[in-house]
C-alpha cells in the first residue's frame, strides 16, 4: 500500500493500458457470445434480409403460369410454346381446348397469363404473313401483367426472327433495348449494396449504443467510471467487438451474394473492403453518439431504429432512387452515411468503376468519421451529473 | 488553507466546506468531517439528505460546486486519477455482470485495478474459499442469491486493497440476517487497515459503525460515536437519535 502512495507509481504505463483495454475487450466478447439469441439473430440477419429482399420483396416476375389455346398445332406454335416454357419466367399450366375455359382459368387465379394462337398459323405467317397472337394477362395486377406480357412478346419477337432468317428474308431491323451494368434486370444489384449498408449501421450502430446503455443501466458504468480505467477505453473496448462483428457479416453478405445471387463483385476487392471499412467506423461513431446522449437500452433502440434505420431504408435510395425525391428530401438523404456508401458500393462493386470514381464518396465519409468521432468522445461524460 | 498541508496525518478522507449545487438547488450544504485510516463512517440521512451526493464527490463521479477535500491525501479537485487508484467502490445498484461468471467479475474488475495478473488467480482462489464460494466460482452471477452477490460485490470492491472503500447502501433490500453477514466482512476489512466509508439508512446498521454522521437536509448536524450520540441525545438507540435530528428536515423524499 506504502508504495502507491508515491504520485509516480501512479502513472498508467501504456503496458499497463494496453492490458485494461484487452481485459476488457473479453468482457465485451463474452457478453455477446452468452447472449446466444442476439447473436444467433446478428449474425443471421444478412441472410435473412438478402433473402427477404432477394425473394420476397422481388419486383422480378418469375414462374407465372400461364395456359395457351392453340388450334393451329403446327411445328411453329409448338415451338413457340416451347420457347415460352424454356425460360424461367413462364410455366406451361395448360393447353386450352376452346377459348372458353380462359374465362375460367383465369377466375380461379390458376393462371396469369394465356396465349392465344389463331387458326392455321404457320400457313397465314408462310402466305400472307398476317398470323395472330393474343397475350391476354390478368390486370388486377397491373405491374405484373404488365412485365409477363414484355417478357413474352419479347420471347415471341426473338422466335420469329429465327423464322425470318431461316427463310432468307432480307435483312431486318429489330429494336434491342439492353440494360447497362444489370443485363438481366437483377434485383438484387440493387439491394446488395443496400443490404450492406443496413446490417453494417444497425451493428455497429445500435448494438454499441444499446450495449453501453446496458452499462448505465445496470449501474456498472458508475464503477467503471470510479475505477482507474479511462473512459477512453471503455468506450473503445466496446465497439471492438461489434467491428469484428460487422466484418463477419460484410463477408456472409458478399459470399452470399456472390455465390447464391450471382451478383459478380465487378470492381477492386481492395477498395470494396476499404470503403466498407470506413463505413464501418462512421457507424460505431454513430453508435457512440448516440450512447453518449440516451441513458436506457430502450431509448438507445429507438434513436438507432426510428433515427437511423427509417431514414436509411427511405432516404438513401436503398430502396428508391433519391433521383426521384423533392430536393429537401435529397438534401436530408445527403447527411446520411449510408448513402454515400450504398453509392460507393454499386459503383466498385456492379458498375466495376476505380478508385477514382469514388474519390467523392470516401471524403464524404472520412469527413463524417473524423467529426463524428470527435464529438462523441467530447460527449462522453467523465463525472455523473 | 486550500492547500495539501491542511492534510492532517493519519486521515483518510478530509471534507473542508465540500458543497454541491444543482442549479439553485443546494444538495449538499457546507459539510466538514474527517474520518481516520481503518474506520468504520457512516454516512446517514434519509433519501435526497444527501448523502450519495456526497460520496460522489469524494469518488471524483461528480464535481464539487465549492469547498476542498482530500481522499487518500490527494486533492478531489485536481488528482482525481490518483484517488481512483486507492479507492474502492460499491454502487446502490448491484454491480457486478450477471452473464459472467463469479471468477470472471472478480478477474476483470482486478485487472482493471491492476492487480498484477499473476497475483489474481491464487488471490481469488483465497477469497472464495474465505467466503465459502469455492464451488461457485464458475457460476453466472445471474444464478447467485442477493445476499451473495452484494458479498461478492463487496469483495470484488476490496480486491486490490484500497486505502478506502465507498459503500453506497449496499444492503438495500436484503434481510438484517444477510444484513448482518455483510457486515462480518466490513469488519475484516477494517481490521486488515481498510477505512470503510458507507451510507445507509438502516439504523441498526449505524450502530455497527465506529463513527457516524447524520446528514439532514445536505448539512451533517450529528457527528459522533453511536454511543456518544445516543448519550447526548438521551436515545436508546441510533433510530431515535436519528429521528430527533430528521425531525426538522425541510426536504421530503423524492
Amino acid at each position: 500500500m506504502s508504495k502507491s502512495a508515491l504520485p509516480t507509481e501512479l502513472k498508467r504505463t501504456p503496458r499497463e493500458n494496453w492490458r485494461f483495454f484487452r481485459t476488457f475487450v473479453r468482457k465485451e466478447f463474452y457478453h455477446i457470445f452468452r447472449d446466444r439469441m442476439t447473436m444467433l439473430i446478428l449474425l443471421a440477419m444478412p441472410i435473412l434480409m438478402l433473402v427477404l429482399f432477394g425473394y420476397a420483396l422481388n419486383t422480378e416476375v418469375k414462374n407465372s403460369k400461364i395456359a395457351v389455346y392453340d388450334p393451329s398445332r403446327d411445328d411453329v406454335t409448338r415451338a413457340m410454346v416451347e420457347k415460352l416454357q424454356i425460360n424461367h419466367y413462364f410455366i406451361l399450366s395448360r393447353m386450352l381446348n376452346s377459348p372458353d375455359e380462359m374465362d375460367k382459368v383465369f377466375k380461379s387465379g390458376e393462371v396469369s397469363m394465356v396465349v392465344v394462337f389463331s387458326e392455321n398459323f404457320y400457313e397465314n405467317l408462310l402466305h400472307g404473313g398476317h398470323a395472330q397472337i393474343q397475350l391476354i394477362a390478368d390486370g388486377s395486377d397491373p405491374n405484373t401483367a404488365s412485365t409477363i406480357t414484355t417478357y413474352a412478346s419479347n420471347i415471341l419477337a426473338g422466335y420469329q426472327i429465327e423464322l425470318l432468317e431461316m427463310n432468307k428474308i432480307p435483312y431486318q431491323i429489330t429494336p434491342e433495348i439492353k440494360l447497362l451494368y444489370n443485363p438481366s434486370m437483377v434485383a438484387a444489384y440493387n439491394f446488395v449494396p443496400g443490404v450492406m449498408g443496413m446490417i453494417i449501421l444497425l451493428i455497429c450502430a445500435m448494438m454499441t449504443s444499446i450495449s453501453i446503455a446496458r452499462e448505465k443501466e445496470n449501474g456498472t458504468m458508475e464503477i467503471l467510471l470510479v475505477s482507474p480505467m479511462k473512459p477512453l477505453y471503455v468506450i473503445l473496448s466496446k465497439a471492438v467487438p461489434y467491428f469484428f462483428l460487422s466484418i463477419v457479416n460484410l463477408c456472409t453478405i458478399l459470399v452470399v451474394s456472390v455465390f447464391v445471387m450471382g451478383v459478380p463483385i465487378a470492381g477492386s476487392f481492395f477498395w470494396l473492403i476499404a470503403i466498407s471499412l470506413l463505413y464501418i467506423f462512421v457507424s460505431l461513431a454513430l453508435g457512440l453518439l448516440i450512447s453518449s446522449v440516451v441513458n436506457t437500452q430502450m431509448a438507445a433502440m429507438l434513436i438507432s431504429a426510428m433515427g437511423l434505420m427509417m431514414p436509411v431504408m427511405l432516404l438513401s435510395g436503398m430502396l428508391f432512387p433519391s433521383e426521384n425525391m423533392p430536393l429537401f428530401l435529397q438534401l436530408i438523404g445527403d447527411v446520411i452515411p449510408a448513402k454515400w456508401y450504398i453509392e460507393a458500393v454499386k459503383k466498385i462493386m456492379i458498375k466495376g468503376l476505380g478508385v477514382g470514381a469514388i474519390l467523392n464518396e470516401l471524403a464524404v465519409l472520412s469527413g463524417m468519421a473524423v467529426a463524428l468521432i470527435s464529438i462523441s468522445l467530447r460527449n462522453f461524460k467523465i463525472r455523473l451529473e | 488553507m486550500n492547500t495539501k498541508e491542511t492534510v492532517p496525518e493519519g486521515k483518510v478522507v478530509v471534507a473542508r466546506n465540500l458543497t454541491k449545487m444543482f442549479g439553485g438547488f443546494t444538495a449538499v450544504d457546507h459539510i466538514s468531517f474527517e474520518v481516520d485510516k481503518g474506520e468504520i463512517f457512516g454516512f446517514l440521512g434519509a433519501n435526497g439528505a444527501g448523502k450519495t451526493t456526497a460520496m460522489r464527490m469524494l469518488c471524483g463521479l461528480s464535481k464539487q460546486t465549492s469547498g476542498h477535500a482530500w481522499v487518500a491525501g490527494f486533492d478531489i479537485a485536481s488528482e482525481s486519477e490518483s484517488i481512483k487508484k486507492c479507492i474502492g467502490y460499491m454502487s446502490q445498484k448491484f454491480a457486478l455482470y450477471e452473464d459472467l461468471e463469479v471468477w470472471e467479475n472478480i478477474r476483470l474488475y482486478a485487472g482493471i485495478y491492476g492487480v498484477p495478473e499473476k497475483e489474481i488467480a491464487p488471490k481469488t482462489d483465497e477469497l472464495l474459499q474465505r467466503l465459502g464460494f469455492e464451488s461457485e466460482k464458475h457460476t453466472l452471477v445471474k444464478s447467485l442469491p442477493l445476499g451473495w452477490k452484494q458479498k461478492l460485490a463487496f469483495s470484488v470492491a476490496i480486491f486490490h486493497e484500497p486505502k478506502i472503500v465507498f459503500l453506497d447502501e449496499p444492503t438495500g433490500g436484503v434481510d438484517p440476517a444477510t444484513r448482518r453477514q455483510f457486515w462480518e466482512l466490513i469488519y475484516q476489512a477494517a481490521d486488515r487497515g481498510i477505512t470503510v466509508f458507507v451510507t445507509t439508512h438502516y439504523m441498526d446498521e449505524a450502530e455497527y459503525c465506529n463513527r457516524v454522521t447524520i446528514m439532514v437536509d445536505g448539512r451533517i448536524d450529528a457527528l459522533d460515536s453511536p454511543k456518544n450520540l445516543k448519550q447526548q441525545y438521551h436515545a436508546k438507540n441510533m433510530n431515535e437519535v436519528f429521528h430527533q435530528l430528521a425531525r426538522n428536515a425541510k426536504r421530503t423524499e423524492k
